[in-house]
């Protein structure tokens, strides 16, 4: 479904990714782990053309390589971003519209917000709320909401448990096998939490300092002595 | 107290203008961060295009007024976008001084462009409307023009109020004036939704053009430079980047002025308006209806 070749990303004169590649099949979760730095955000924000790449970003056969953000959404990706990225001066609702905002269909948009507040009915409580006032955990939710109003077929997810109460994050993560398995939505996920990413996914890629050094099945991965060793806590 | 609310509905009708523009810096300003210096310059075009246009309509009617008026808004919103397309947005992504720059050099060719097509001699603005003064049995004088004003300016707010409020392109301006990459996320064209912001504010300021025009019937290139810093102190004032503060920030340094220039300091009433930056810079930096935002890194 998607498949990177030869991704490389630079700051400047700083290089982020040197020639990764990996691929994604339809309706896979997987899951790039990897410490701080190593080039995870910078892998999804090529994708969603927020910043320049050089390589291939094939999706569904198309090079989506270098487009602008707007127009890879409406080939079908959506990218939950680092820290959310709520609309925080927007209402619960006012921000479930701006993720549909290419849809055109009234009835479909509605369908599509009655959906998202099935999955968090938190947020159908608070939907005239401004985001801003929601909680980490709640604020997560809307971002998810907000991501798949767009409709995606690929759906990729940056540290959904970054800054989230324990217990918020064991709904998150459910939810989000949930629109896998509901949806056959593919995600690709970034985490710190290695070993919830690795109990959700099917591959895992690691990446350090912007290459992919291990790529395998999540069971194999969470069996390596090395990922342990540096990822999963050494147990 | 006929003398007080003499000034008060020529300040309202002063403010009225100085709100139009305010809008227009403001916005601008909320979704670039930065003061576009040339937005001066197009509410000057504005009083032109309602000069040029006004030939078409002879007979002073009150539809023909507004006529003339909607033309030089779509005249002025194009030119915005034009001006945006052209002169900032190849320089999207450097620093804000380069564009602040930039739209000082905008405001000079603009100006002298003026001069080279409508010609540097001031030019008496015709009476777009047909013209009546009421008197009450009090004394006090209230013009149609004034009262015309106001209510396009009321009629304007209303409507960008709206727009900015309840329609999807309104909700994209926020989205984006907030965070420009989580706007583009959402599948927003970030460039499109600030082309849509400078034709909305650019329009403003050209209904703002005729309107000073009226009240003030003599145009030259220059005319944009008092009024459009006065708006810049209003857009302050109110809090800039806060569109409802611009509208307020507009009616209230219009009746300060009003107000000083009735008293025994009238030579100062120009002053007065940079008297008021200053002290809202210090006592009150966000402004009135503004929030103190920490600058992001």
């Amino acid at each position: 479904m998607l498949s990177i070749q030869n991704l490389s990303v630079s700051y400047g004169a700083i290089a982020a990714l040197h020639g990764i590649s990996f691929e994604v099949g339809p309706g896979e979760i997987v899951t790039l782990i990897g410490s701080n730095g190593a080039g995870k955000t910078s892998t999804l924000r090529a994708i969603s053309g927020l910043i320049k790449s050089r390589g291939k970003i094939l999706y569904q056969g198309r090079d989506l390589a270098n487009l602008p953000p707007h127009e890879i959404v409406a080939a079908g990706i959506s990218h939950v971003p680092e820290g959310r990225m709520i609309f925080a001066n927007l209402t619960v609702a006012e921000n479930l519209a701006m993720g549909a905002y290419l849809q055109k269909d009234k009835g479909g948009i509605e369908r599509d917000r009655q959906f998202v507040f099935g999955m968090f009915p938190r947020l159908a409580e608070r939907r005239q709320q401004v985001a801003g006032t929601l909680s980490g955990g709640e604020q997560q939710m809307l971002a998810i909401g907000r991501a798949l109003m767009s409709r995606p077929k690929f759906l990729m997810l940056d540290e959904p448990s970054l800054g989230i109460a324990p217990i918020l994050v064991k709904t998150i993560f459910e939810k989000i096998v949930e629109i896998n398995r509901q949806q056959g939505l593919a995600i690709l996920l970034v985490e710190q939490n290695a070993n919830l990413a690795l109990e959700i996914s099917r591959h895992g890629c690691v990446l350090e300092t912007g290459q992919i050094i291990l790529r395998d099945s999540s069971a194999a991965l969470r069996e390596n002595p090395k990922v342990r060793a540096a990822y999963l806590g050494g147990v | 107290m006929i003398v007080f609310l003499q000034q008060l509905i020529n300040g309202l009708s002063v403010g009225a203008v100085y709100a139009l523009i305010a809008l227009g810096y403001t916005m601008v300003y909320g979704i670039l961060r930065f003061i576009n210096f040339a937005h001066s310059d197009v509410f000057m075009v504005g009083a032109y295009c309602g000069f040029y246009c006004s030939r078409l309509d002879s007979g002073h009617t009150l539809a023909g007024g507004l006529l003339v008026m909607a033309i030089a808004m779509v005249a002025c919103a194009l030119l915005g976008i034009i001006i945006e397309r052209l002169a900032y947005r190849p320089l999207r992504g450097s620093s804000n001084l380069a564009v602040l720059i930039t739209a000082i050099g905008v405001s000079l060719l603009l100006e002298n462009a003026a001069q080279l097509v409508f010609g540097a001699d001031p030019k008496a603005f015709p009476a777009l409307f047909p013209e009546r003064n009421f008197t009450s049995q009090a004394g006090l004088t209230v013009s149609s023009n004034q009262l015309l004003v106001l209510a396009v300016t009321a009629v304007l707010l209303v409507a960008l109020q709206w727009i900015v409020l309840h329609t999807k392109i309104g909700t994209a301006m926020r989205a984006v004036a907030f965070n420009h990459q989580a706007a583009a996320l959402m599948g927003i064209n970030v460039d499109r939704v600030i082309s849509f912001t400078f034709g909305l504010g650019s329009a403003l300021a050209a209904a703002g053009g005729i309107l000073y025009a009226m009240n003030y019937p003599s145009i030259d290139p220059y005319m944009g430079t008092l009024p459009g810093l006065k708006a810049f102190v209003a857009a302050v004032l109110g809090g800039i980047g806060n569109i409802p503060g611009a509208a307020l920030g507009g009616f209230l340094l219009g009746l300060i002025e009003t107000l000083v220039k009735g008293s025994k300091f009238s030579t100062y009433s120009d002053a007065i308006a940079f008297a008021v930056l200053i002290l809202i810079l210090l006592f009150r930096p966000a402004g009135l209806l503004g929030k103190f935002q920490v600058e992001k890194v």
